[in-house]
């Protein structure tokens, strides 16, 4: 039986990250090139800054894709958390921990009904997360009365506070980011688990027949995702040190926009959760040297979306040569 | 010598279709027995309810003279009872030793494997290499992914899976349909190693010619339960295809044509 010989290059040239971390690094020497002001560890810093809390979202939504999901509702859910966070703490005199506490619990909960929806009741997750996009976004709204929640406790803006590594700034904020990005890379890729993720995203039946119980392991992943969403509030606060109901309003898209430029399938079943940070990195990259380079920023949002279509269609390419 | 598994009477009914209508079944240790039918005939619920796929209205399947209930395909599994499906059901991704491992991973000994959960993806592999190599399914890498297999290299993945965890029956379900003459081949010749290592199976199958190329015994399903058993070298495949469709009937080993024209037609 001949079998195609599983070479070292040949093995780089088949894992979907490699375009999208030459794309990277690319883009980092066009920007190096192009800007003086680029290849600094402060600039680098900055990009992690910008991108993290994309990219924490980015990380749910990646579990979620695997397995041949999608949603739209992170971003309200994220902002729903955390005007819950925010709100407690300075309204109730809740102990700032158990506000951030309750932000999460309620953040696993709404991940936890998506993922309820799309088993029990069969419906695609396009569109259960359309829907819970509008309940959420509308709940934000209600519950905090359009009111931008402000004078937060120190306890909730920790993350935002800077270390130094080598003289550069950076914040805790950036470490968790990019810890939750390796937890979830060893998750995926060194446990029972992510084996079983990947299974159900390439066939739903497959999975089932070998013993996987796919109903729980799917309810799962969206809780676990909606948990994540529940970090990337805090995230989210600690960064503009305010709880803000108009927050995350296209970081649903800017989310899927990462998973796929990291060369995660959205039909599920391949890809690598560091691929996604690669994604987000990309985004940032292109955003922060284009404006370095005095670009306007709509051409930033312009090369974006190429960026994508891009994405995908290598990612359809390879899988039709694969078959 | 007890059957390994049986069922007595088993009835399943979908509103006014009888599926199942009394069916009975017998797999004796160590024989290969093809099922055959027509379309409609029982045979996919007859193997579902074997296989814990569906629920039997009535009747009783026992395994090893024991009666067992077997609720879902898990517990079809956790009794030893190992299914092959003949949609190739590998995860196309994930390498060859993932999948044989899929649902029954192992992890590594210590606080790795226990607190980390970490897997041993060595060991894992080794198992796998030593399980294709029992059935002689030559491959070079264990760690390509399945879709870069052909079809009948994903099948033999399947049937070592199956293999390997079975501790009292494979069943193959239209193992060799969707493959091609020379693949089909080959799933023929590791179902002959599977048997020769002592292992029962049983195969569905619409392919006559693999029937009576491997079948120790053929079990005749029809109208929703067995019509006949019967030794591939004692008849015809005219002859039993005629038992199938009703033209001929078997009663005490003999062979009664109840359908003249129908046997005519067909040349007996």
């Amino acid at each position: 039986m001949a079998v195609m010989e599983a070479t070292l290059p040949r093995r780089i040239i088949t894992t979907p990250t490699a375009g999208p971390l030459a794309a990277l690094v690319l883009a980092c020497v066009f920007f190096a090139v192009n800007s003086d002001q680029f290849l600094t560890g402060g600039n680098f810093s900055l990009i992690i800054q910008q991108v993290m809390v994309v990219g924490t979202l980015a990380i749910g939504q990646t579990l979620i894709i695997l397995t041949a999901g999608i949603d739209l509702s992170n971003g309200a859910i994220m902002a729903f958390g955390g005007i819950v966070m925010t709100k407690l703490a300075v309204g109730s005199g809740l102990p700032p921990l158990l506000a951030v506490a309750a932000g999460l619990a309620v953040c696993a909960a709404f991940g936890l009904a998506n993922g309820l929806l799309v088993t029990r009741i069969s419906l695609p997750p396009f569109i259960v997360t359309l829907g819970m996009l509008n309940v959420v976004f509308a709940l934000t709204h209600i519950y905090s009365e359009d009111q931008t929640v402000t004078d937060l406790p120190s306890a909730l803006t920790f993350l935002g506070q800077t270390f130094r590594v080598g003289g550069t700034n950076v914040t805790y904020g950036s470490l968790l980011t990019i810890l939750l990005f390796l937890l979830f890379a060893y998750l995926l890729g060194y446990t029972a688990w992510g084996r079983h993720v990947y299974a159900l995203g390439n066939s739903q039946e497959v999975a089932r027949l070998t013993g996987i119980r796919t109903q729980r392991l799917t309810v799962g992943v969206y809780t676990v995702a909606g948990l994540v969403y529940g970090i990337a509030a805090l995230l989210l606060v600690s960064r503009t040190g305010v709880g803000d109901p108009q927050a995350g309003q296209t970081d649903n898209l800017d989310s899927i926009t990462a998973v796929v430029l990291g060369g995660t399938s959205l039909f599920g079943g391949r890809g690598l959760v560091l691929g996604t940070l690669i994604g987000a990195l990309i985004v940032g990259v292109f955003r922060n040297g284009l404006q370095l380079m005095g670009v306007p920023s709509i051409y930033q949002t312009l090369i974006t979306g190429i960026l994508v279509i891009l994405a995908v269609a290598v990612d359809q390419l390879s899988r039709r040569r694969t078959r | 010598m007890t059957p390994v598994l049986q069922a007595r009477g088993l009835v399943k009914r979908y509103g006014h279709v009888v599926a199942l209508d009394g069916a009975d079944f017998d797999l004796m240790p160590g024989e290969v027995l093809a099922v055959i039918g027509d379309n409609g005939a029982g045979k996919t619920s007859l193997i579902k309810a074997l296989t814990g796929a569906l629920q039997p209205d009535e009747g009783q399947i026992l395994l090893d003279g024991k009666p067992v209930r077997i609720r879902d395909p898990l517990e079809a599994r956790r009794l030893g009872i190992e299914t092959v499906y003949q949609e190739l059901a590998v995860a196309a991704s994930l390498d060859i030793s993932t999948n044989m491992f899929l649902g029954r991973e192992l992890r590594k000994p210590g606080p790795l494997g226990s607190i980390f959960r970490m897997l041993d993806k060595k060991r894992m592999r080794e198992e796998s290499a030593k399980h294709m190599a029992d059935l002689k399914i030559g491959l070079r890498s264990l760690t390509q992914p399945v879709e870069s297999l052909s079809g009948g290299q994903r099948q033999g993945v399947a049937v070592a899976r199956a293999v390997a965890w079975a501790s009292h029956v494979v069943v193959m379900d239209e193992p060799t349909a969707a493959l091609g003459v020379k693949e089909s081949g080959q799933v023929l010749d590791m179902i002959k190693r599977v048997r020769d290592r002592g292992m029962p199976v049983v195969l569905i199958s619409h392919n006559m010619p693999h029937v009576f190329e491997i079948a120790d015994r053929i079990h005749v399903q029809r109208l929703g339960r067995r019509v006949a058993q019967i030794k591939p070298g004692d008849h015809s495949m005219a002859e039993v295809v005629a038992i199938m469709t009703g033209a001929l009937q078997v009663s005490e080993g003999k062979s009664v044509v109840t359908d003249k024209d129908a046997a005519e037609a067909i040349g007996l």
